[in-house]
């Protein structure tokens, strides 16, 4: 350390590199006044951590999708019109089909590079879509949605919606059979609406299924109408995350009013300029040696063909388990057919799942009635109501994936279709709690283990044999920063029920509302373990000083760190 | 000629001219009749090889004159094989599929148990009960150039992807049942599945599907499972299921791995030796 030298600095407009971009620079400053605001970001700071990146993924999917889509509509052509394929895969020469599905043809056989920059497309938008739900999860976790975020994270949801919406239209364009098969599932989805699903199915398809509309139709929506709009709140979501600053996790030095980490010029430039790399380039691998949506293999679209293992891309898979699941329940009154069977597990679970997503921060503002700002983030285990209703919710959709793919699970694991179906029938209700009660013990066990380790120290490894013959482990005290970020995290406090009547029997007004909050307040925080206090501190340190069973982390230390690693090594 | 026709008031005349008539009839039909003295005798004995295979291998279930066994309570055992023909036993017994291994939903495809001149026997024995599907032609089965794959390929679409998948990766059916994979399966199999129906799948007759277009079904199948993997690793033909494993887990999996490494590589971390 003592040899190192004093870095030198020099102002960057009298380096060689300054003096040759100071004239362009200038003439652009003084004509878009550009300096003032890029000042501010490029010194704009953010903290540092792996899971603050797995939305860039999604950020730079989209950028990927938005290149490799560009390229695909040079040659896509969005028509139904029937025409008879000349093109250089055999196995269909000849055969009627329409312009969707032999443009997309040629993309894959005759346009170089064409099926390649396809399979881009297809593996980026599947992991546009699995980037923003693994983003979501990390923001949910760690209770990064809190105020002032909320609006954001409604923004997410209905990028999240948009997404999906997006990643469906495209899935329908090429006009095979197992995306027609697609479609005819969001045709009977549509038409399960009561009462009006018959005229908007009109409305949507311009007549009857499939007719000749829809792929228009559908490639107007792909590449203009949900794009436009997930660029406008991308674009929102970005300036919101700017304007709130960046939630970090707590430590030493770290606070509600500031942001430790670094500057995005040159280190989050760099970071995340490489990453789009990264992601740009595992894209582009997965394009070019894993096989996705082989359009032709499945062959043109046919109302009256069916393939074995239909099924629609994962991020639909949940939809498609809850409709195989369900039992079909379908009556009709009155003329009209309400096909419970269709409506409830497609129409009505998918609104109210991202319904109940999108409104969480305000049930969870409810519950805590915390108005204060947070840019700390929790650690899950310090919610333990909040990170077991996580899992609870990842349990429940997991079951419908299974359900999803029921068939596939059956032929590959040699088991019966019925059984999965039956076993994914109880579990989409028994998983989900029992995944929470598991989650909630896990949860207060850390919080256990954490205090514990606050309070005796961490498990040093050093076995000691007393004069008696029994053995016990050494507890080394934690550092302070350790002792920190254990403890930094507030003390919750459970909403006390008010009595139902003062002291003379006079029903107090308001009590019922307030009761009803005491008790979703103890549902959220009755067994929290609470962190100990600085007296419990003092009085543990005191306590360890006299038996001398905490060994002190000195220079004859030759247990393990903080973090397990041997230190004599 | 007076010997003749002396006696032709004879009471016994009537009979030798009736007796002379059939042995006429029955010489000319013996010297005419298409099948060779020779060859009747190699076919009588075949069927007999086959009858004595059928008695060891699969007489427990189907009973001593594949009339089939029923069971106590309805169903049976094993099923009639009178009339099943030819290629039903060819199919069953070639694939290994019979004699069942155990009793389960569906027999499964295995290594055959008979080489193929005891399988040839035992669908001698079982064609000679009462006639059913023969053996199909090898100009049906071995799709040459004259195979229209197109063709094929529609038929295959319309009748056989709604169970066997379109690859011929198979499929799940109710109760534990599937319909198998396709792929690597001679096309006399496929020809002979078509017209006797195994197991859960239906019979395709000659009047529904000609042997051309079940020829062209085959040329199909065959040219498809040929054809390179375009785009690459394919994940078992299984569809979007596999692509969704393989988004998480490689893209996703992958993705997060590289960020962990760049946030454990940030500008100021040096790593502790």
């Amino acid at each position: 350390m003592s040899d190192t030298k004093t870095p030198t600095h020099t102002p960057v407009e009298q380096t060689k590199f300054g003096k040759r971009a100071g004239g362009p620079v200038k003439w652009l400053d003084e004509r878009v006044g550009a300096a003032g605001v890029a000042r501010g970001l490029i010194r704009k700071v953010f903290p540092d951590h792996w899971s603050f990146m797995l939305g860039e993924i999604a950020l730079y999917s989209f950028i990927v999708l938005l290149l490799s889509g560009t390229f695909l509509t040079f040659w896509f052509q969005p028509s139904m019109q029937e025409i008879t394929y000349t093109g250089s895969y055999t196995p269909l020469y000849g055969l009627e089909m329409s312009q969707a599905y032999a443009s997309t043809l040629d993309i894959s056989f005759d346009i170089r590079g064409g099926l390649l920059m396809r399979q881009i497309h297809h593996w980026s938008a599947m992991l546009f879509i699995a980037a923003m739900y693994v983003h979501m999860l990390r923001v949910f976790f760690t209770g990064a949605f809190r105020k002032p975020r909320e609006l954001n994270w409604v923004i997410g949801v209905l990028l999240m919606v948009l997404g999906l919406i997006e990643g469906f239209a495209g899935y329908s364009l090429p006009d095979d059979l197992l995306s027609g098969t697609g479609l005819r599932f969001v045709d009977g989805l549509i038409r399960s609406i009561p009462i009006v699903g018959s005229y908007l199915e009109y409305f949507v398809f311009g007549g009857e299924f499939p007719g000749n509309e829809i792929i228009p139709r559908l490639y107007m929506v792909h590449i203009l109408l949900v794009p436009a709009l997930l660029l406008g709140l991308i674009a929102a979501h970005m300036l919101l995350l700017v304007y709130h600053k960046h939630t970090q996790w707590p430590g030493p030095g770290r606070t509600e009013k500031n942001v430790v980490g670094y500057p995005v010029l040159p280190v989050y430039a760099a970071k995340a300029g490489g990453f789009f790399f990264v992601v740009f380039g595992f894209t582009a691998l997965m394009g070019a040696v894993l096989q996705i949506n082989p359009i032709w293999a499945y062959g043109p679209y046919n109302p009256s063909e069916v393939t074995a293992g239909s099924q629609p891309d994962w991020y639909m898979g949940f939809v498609e388990g809850a409709v195989r699941l369900m039992p079909n329940w379908e009556f009709t009154t009155l003329g009209w057919t309400f096909s419970l069977n269709v409506f409830i597990p497609a129409v009505l679970l998918l609104g109210a799942f991202f319904t109940a997503i999108g409104a969480y921060p305000f049930i969870e503002r409810w519950v805590t009635k915390d108005d204060r700002e947070h840019h700390l983030l929790q650690r899950p285990r310090n919610a333990p109501v909040r990170t077991a209703l996580g899992v609870a919710a990842m349990t429940f959709y997991g079951v419908l994936w299974i359900g999803g793919g029921n068939d596939i699970i059956a032929t590959q694991f040699r088991l019966d279709i019925y059984a999965i179906t039956w076993f994914c029938r109880v579990m989409v209700f028994v998983g989900p709690v029992i995944a929470f009660i598991i989650t909630k013990r896990i949860c207060l066990g850390l919080q256990r283990a954490d205090k514990e380790q606050v309070l005796h120290g961490y498990e040093s490894g050093v076995i000691e044999r007393s004069p008696d013959g029994g053995y016990s482990e050494r507890h080394t005290p934690l550092s302070e920063v350790g002792q920190y970020e254990l403890t930094t995290h507030e003390r919750v406090e459970v909403a006390a029920p008010p009595p139902a009547a003062d002291d003379r029997g006079v029903r107090v007004p308001g009590a019922r509302k307030a009761r009803r909050h005491a008790f979703v307040s103890k549902f959220y925080y009755g067994d929290v373990v609470d962190k100990p206090s600085r007296d419990d501190v003092d009085e543990a340190r005191h306590h360890a000083g006299h038996d001398g069973h905490e060994l002190e982390a000195d220079e004859e230390f030759r247990g393990v760190g903080e973090t397990g690693v041997p230190r004599s090594h | 000629m007076r010997f003749l026709s002396r006696r032709r008031r004879h009471p016994l005349a009537g009979f030798v001219v009736l007796l002379l008539g059939l042995v006429v009839a029955g010489g000319l039909y013996s010297t005419l009749a298409p099948r060779s003295a020779g060859a009747d005798t190699a076919d009588a004995r075949q069927v007999e090889t086959g009858r004595q295979l059928f008695l060891v291998g699969c007489a427990g279930c189907h009973g001593k004159n594949a009339a089939g066994i029923l069971a106590a309570k309805g169903g049976n055992y094993g099923p009639s094989l009178v009339g099943v023909g030819a290629a039903a036993v060819d199919f069953q017994v070639g694939t290994g599929r019979m004699p069942l291994a155990n009793s389960s939903q569906q027999a499964p495809r295995k290594p055959p148990a008979y080489t193929a001149e005891e399988t040839a026997a035992l669908s001698a024995y079982v064609a000679s009960l009462a006639p059913g599907p023969a053996i199909p032609d090898t100009e049906y089965t071995d799709p040459s150039d004259e195979a229209d794959v197109t063709n094929g390929g529609e038929f295959f679409r319309t009748n056989c992807t709604a169970c066997h998948n379109s690859v011929g990766a198979g499929g799940a059916l109710p109760g534990g049942r599937y319909a198998p994979p396709l792929d690597d399966v001679s096309g006399k199999y496929i020809y002979e599945a078509m017209i006797t129906g195994p197991q859960q799948m239906p019979v395709f007759a000659d009047s529904v599907i000609t042997p051309e277009d079940k020829r062209d079904i085959i040329a199909y199948i065959e040219s498809v499972s040929e054809e390179p993997r375009y785009g690459g690793l394919a994940g078992g033909g299984l569809g979007p299921v596999s692509e969704g494993l393989f988004s998480w887990i490689i893209g996703i999996g992958g993705l997060v791995v590289a960020a962990i490494w760049i946030g454990a590589h940030g500008a100021r971390v040096k790593k502790q030796t």
